[in-house]
């Protein structure tokens, strides 16, 4: 077995609202292995976002270790930091706030690459090269967000985050902001771009559906703890926690003939 | 509109101010009706215009909203729920007294009465120890208890249709259930019809006897929910159907083009 490339140990973080704190995150433990997708799996309250800033240091922990091979990045210095960035990205829920509305998409991608690129001038062949690789007309360069779709705004916001070809992406509900027929088509790209880039994926999502679609292994997160973790398949097929089988017995089933309580249709 | 037709929608264009003089046309000759009872629903992605259909059987378009024709006929009493429960909610009025004026405005009742019918509306929609709850101002509801109160306000209109426009959008999946099942029970206690509002099919599949599917601004299909799922005949009724993921199976993900 090859070493994780991210251990996080015992990470809490403690909000304090109106005099009261509140454990958002508490205590929670998990590795992720060098180019799987680890789910993180949570709803609102549960600490998957709190978690997930965390590792991108977005947010500062309260205590605990977030090892990013071997380096502890809640310790590290803004300077240091930043180095580590090239390798740690992120990709945002929604598009449309998560691109600056006064630059173009070159100007987007550019920023990256200057910063953390290393060798060599950002070319313009470099650019074209990044947007198809997202499946993106090149021609799209020279747009800003607001005349780009939903879904070509989040395939510049993954292009931005694969730029530098990190070894490690935080996918913060990357689809669920958008449409449902475009959700298929950027899962697939992600599970594309992952085979040819061999980058590890933590995938923050509520969505148990794209769960069992992208991910190798899941965490189920309720109340700022980890209740169950494993296989994908283990934990979706045969949950061992009651609260994981509660979250399961809520999806929606998408099958008509499936429904459970038929009303009387009219004749 | 048929017999049993209690909602008949004909040919209903609306337009909106576009760039420059021109107009947006945002519903193109849409129609559909909902019967008794019945679970229909309205199904589109973004722009598709379904809200907008909504709105416009409610008379809530906004003033510079223009009906350019079609028809709408509805034999019954309509009520509305939203999808963001807390933002509909006025923020200053204490949860039952909310409830307590759409009593009164229905049924002129004494401030008392109204105010007992609305301690049983809150019971009605599942609101543990209402009586205390009543006094909860919006900010002090979870996003599932204040739909829950939107439900019970849209309840004491005594409506025969309930208008549902992405109900539990704003809220995690097990209160999504939990509103739904609540919505079940409700219709067959008052014999309500309902015309649900969605983007997610799964929640189609669990609720509706009928389907209507939108693409900007025009109806493409319609039918039972079972056909619309199992032979879907229009291309873009096709891919949305194809979109559908399950947590219970792995699709292979290949199609990786935008679509158009």
């Amino acid at each position: 077995m090859s070493e994780p490339i991210v251990n996080v140990e015992d990470l809490c973080k403690t909000f304090h609202s109106h005099g009261t704190d509140v454990r958002a995150v508490d205590g929670v433990s998990f590795a992720v292995d060098p180019g799987e997708t680890l789910a993180l799996v949570g709803e609102s309250g549960s600490g998957k976002s709190t978690t997930a800033r965390c590792m991108v240091r977005l947010t500062d922990p309260t205590s605990g270790r977030i090892l990013f091979r071997g380096q502890d990045i809640a310790a590290l210095s803004r300077r240091r930091l930043r180095a580590l960035r090239r390798d740690i990205q992120m990709v945002f829920q929604d598009p449309h706030a998560s691109l600056n509305p006064s630059m173009t998409v070159r100007q987007t991608l550019r920023e990256p690459l200057n910063l953390h690129g290393g060798e060599g001038a950002v070319t313009e062949a470099r650019l074209r090269e990044l947007m198809e690789r997202v499946h993106l007309d090149p021609n799209l360069l020279s747009r800003r967000p607001d005349q780009l779709s939903g879904g070509q705004k989040q395939r510049v916001g993954i292009a931005r985050a694969v730029a530098t070809r990190p070894a490690f992406v935080v996918l913060d509900e990357p689809t669920s902001a958008l449409d449902m027929s475009l959700r298929v088509s950027l899962l697939s790209l992600l599970a594309e771009l992952q085979r040819e880039l061999g980058m590890a994926y933590l995938f923050i999502t509520h969505d148990l559906s794209t769960v069992r679609q992208l991910a190798d292994r899941v965490i189920v997160m309720h109340r700022g703890r980890v209740v169950e973790s494993g296989a994908v398949d283990a934990v979706l097929d045969s949950p061992s926690e009651a609260y994981t089988k509660a979250l399961i017995a809520s999806i929606p089933v998408p099958d008509p003939s499936r429904r459970q309580r038929p009303q009387a249709a009219t004749a | 509109m048929s017999s049993a037709a209690i909602l008949a929608v004909d040919g209903l264009s609306v337009s909106f101010p576009g760039l420059r003089d021109e107009r947006t046309e945002v519903l193109d000759g849409v129609s559909f009706d909902v019967r008794r009872p019945e679970t229909v629903a309205l199904v589109g992605e973004s722009g598709s215009g379904k809200s907008v259909t909504a709105l416009t059987i409610m008379g809530l378009l906004p003033e510079t909203a223009r009906i350019d024709g079609g028809r709408i006929s509805a034999d019954a009493k309509l009520a509305m729920i939203f999808q963001s429960p807390r933002a509909s909610l006025n923020p200053l009025v204490k949860a039952g007294d909310q409830i307590a004026r759409v009593v009164r405005l229905r049924a002129g009742e004494s401030a008392k009465r109204a105010r007992a019918e609305a301690v049983e509306l809150m019971e009605a929609v599942g609101i543990d120890d209402p009586e205390r709850r009543y006094h909860a101002y919006p900010h002090q509801l979870s996003g599932g208890m204040a739909q829950r109160v939107m439900i019970a306000m849209a309840l004491a209109v005594r409506p025969e249709l309930l208008i549902a426009d992405e109900p539990t959008t704003a809220l995690d999946v097990t209160i999504q259930k939990q509103i739904f099942e609540l919505l079940g029970d409700l219709q067959s206690r008052y014999a309500m019809s309902m015309l649900l509002i969605t983007h997610d099919l799964a929640v189609v599949a669990e609720t509706s006897d009928r389907v209507v599917v939108l693409y900007q601004g025009r109806v493409v299909e319609s039918g039972p929910a079972r056909e619309i799922f199992e032979r879907p005949q229009h291309a873009y009724t096709q891919r949305l159907v194809g979109s559908i993921l399950r947590a219970d199976k792995r699709v292979p993900l290949t199609t990786v083009e935008e679509p158009v």
